[in-house]
């Protein structure tokens, strides 16, 4: 089956609540109020008249050169100048020994895999991609790092197994990421 | 010196898809049930702590709403979060407020109110409860999704099946079928656990708690105020606090919950008892975060109750039910009973209240020899947790 023919997650709970919202809709127009009866207690409801979408706006000034560099198809991350301490994600300030000296270094793109899942339920946000597999991978340096894993099936997967990280494109948003791929069979 | 703290009075709404009441009405079934019990009417109550995680429901200030619906209003209040422990850091809260001397008497109320929103929504909520641009917004991960990266490395650890974790459901939802207040009143075969689709692989439908609403609410008092309002407090001997990294990719094991271990050496240290992986025989009964089936096995391993490594093998040998070496979620836990985020940690108070006090149906009463029982309450997954020893006795005497 190709994957445009299968109905995403978001397809089916879309159609539900617009089909919910056209029977409240029925309701408001022969009651002039948007209530109705709950489904399995009977208990009647008001559907909310008010709604919003949020969406977030993140700081990532402290952390560009990430960002910069990952255009240019790098994995870096901060390491302290005054204490050597790694870090991932990246971050601005060294807590361990209180200075804000951070130097950007490359990572190792390889890895062992230390655990995953795959999300067959998913959050509205994501819902509208395939079942995903996701994973964290420990560094030889010493740090995790979780992504994505381009794999469908997470029973021919095995901790301890080869990762390799790639730069992609996420689709159907369009920006660019991460994800391990499996370097051995 | 901090004083003694006894719970004087408990309440617990019925849990469930609770579309009959909206959220003062959900608060109110707790706290007039839990001022009949102490005897105590609102003006008594000289603090309120209420314990909501919210997003998903419409009042963003649950403290104060639930405090005019129920007449606790003035009285000074707070709403404390700190994700699915939320229950627990309220009773801490107020705990400490009586302990202090600040006030002689506060109540910790829990509520949720999930299924005011719709399941994909409330799914995004709980899956952002970690850290959010690192793990939720490129990689989408899900609160069974934390707990499936847990359970795919313990079991390739340890040698334990799906059919282990499956047994954990299966002893909740029979005594979830026994308590009328249970979200889930049905017993579910082992065959029905393992046959039910992948939420978060290889967790499936049947080794997660349901979305759900509820409340829950606790009076606390100060030693010698508990003495004068009832013949039967129930002290609270210890609190066990601890945290952990808000991005999973910061823990070095996926075996275990380190904040839960540390909470729980913190209470037995406070009570005086930590020694080696028998701790069971302290207590009469346990309520643990069972958000997951994964999450009971690994709690008994982090109570010490088994080894690491060995929690498995104690569903396998039936050793919490009652009868056990200790029983377990004898209310259905957050699996059966359900599991209204902020509502959970107070419910697992209430309810080991009841135990110590005999007062609970009789085909879930545990045996009550030792006169002790302990809660153990994770928030979000491994981020926060508590532990908390209650006792028929008052500490130190």
């Amino acid at each position: 089956m190709s994957r445009e023919e299968k109905v995403s997650q978001r397809e089916l709970f879309d159609k539900q609540m617009k089909e919910f919202e056209e029977f409240v809709e029925s309701m408001k127009d022969s009651l002039g109020l948007p209530t109705f009866p709950d489904m399995k207690s009977g208990a009647l409801q008001w559907y909310d008249q008010r709604w919003i979408t949020t969406r977030f706006v993140i700081s990532v000034e402290g952390i560009k050169e990430f960002f910069d560099k990952l255009i240019d198809g790098k994995f870096v991350t901060t390491k302290c100048r005054s204490c050597g301490e790694l870090y991932f994600p990246p971050q601005k300030d060294c807590p361990k020994c209180r200075k804000s000296d951070m130097e950007w270094v490359e990572l190792s793109r390889e890895g062992e895999l230390l655990t995953y899942t795959q999300i067959n339920v998913k959050p509205y946000s994501f819902s509208h991609y395939d079942d995903y597999i996701v994973g964290i991978v420990r560094l030889p340096e010493g740090i995790n790092v979780t992504a994505w894993i381009r794999a469908d099936d997470p029973s021919k997967l095995r901790i301890g197994m080869k990762m390799r990280l790639e730069i992609v494109r996420r689709k159907p948003e369009n920006y660019i990421t991460y994800e391990w791929v499996p370097a051995e069979e | 010196m901090a004083r003694d703290v006894a719970i004087v009075g408990v309440g617990h709404s019925r849990y469930g898809v609770r579309s009959d009441v909206n959220i003062g009405e959900l608060a109110w079934e707790s706290i007039s049930m839990a001022l009949d019990d102490a005897g105590l009417e609102q003006r008594d109550i000289e603090y309120f702590v209420v314990s909501s995680v919210g997003g998903w429901s419409s009042e963003y200030l649950p403290a104060v709403v639930i405090g005019e619906y129920s007449g606790l209003t003035p009285k000074g209040t707070a709403r404390v979060e700190a994700a699915c422990a939320s229950g627990s850091a309220a009773v801490k809260l107020a705990y400490d407020m009586v302990a202090s001397g600040s006030v002689d008497i506060a109540m910790a109320i829990g509520l949720e109110k999930m299924n005011e929103s719709p399941t994909p929504t409330v799914v995004e909520f709980i899956g952002r409860a970690g850290n959010y641009f690192w793990e939720f917004h490129n990689f989408g991960l899900t609160f069974p999704g934390y707990y499936a990266l847990y359970a795919t490395a313990y079991m390739d650890r340890y040698g334990a099946t799906e059919e282990d974790l499956c047994l954990a459901a299966v002893k909740n939802h029979y005594y979830g079928a026994r308590n009328p207040k249970a979200h889930f009143q049905k017993e579910v075969t082992l065959e029905k656990c393992m046959s039910s689709r992948y939420i978060a692989w290889p967790l499936k439908l049947y080794d997660c708690s349901p979305i759900t609403d509820g409340s829950s609410a606790v009076i606390l008092a100060s030693g010698e105020v508990a003495r004068e309002l009832t013949d039967t407090p129930v002290w609270i001997e210890a609190i066990g606090h601890a945290s952990d990294t808000a991005n999973l990719s910061k823990r070095d094991d996926f075996t275990y919950l380190r904040a839960a271990r540390l909470a729980a050496e913190q209470a037995y240290m406070q009570a005086g008892i930590l020694d080696g992986y028998e701790m069971y025989k302290y207590f009469d009964v346990a309520e643990v975060h069972d958000c997951f089936t994964i999450a009971e096995v690994m709690a008994y391993e982090d109570l010490r109750f088994a080894k690491p490594g060995e929690g498995h093998k104690m569903l396998r040998d039936g050793e919490t039910y009652i009868g056990g070496k200790i029983p377990v979620n004898l209310s259905g836990g957050l699996k059966a009973k359900g599991h209204p985020i902020g509502a959970t940690g107070v419910g697992m108070v209430a309810e080991l209240t009841n135990q110590l006090l005999q007062r609970v149906e009789k085909d879930r009463q545990a045996p009550i020899e030792k006169g002790r029982a302990i809660a153990h309450n994770v928030g979000g997954t491994g981020h926060y947790a508590y532990v908390t020893i209650l006792s028929l006795d008052r500490p130190g005497r």
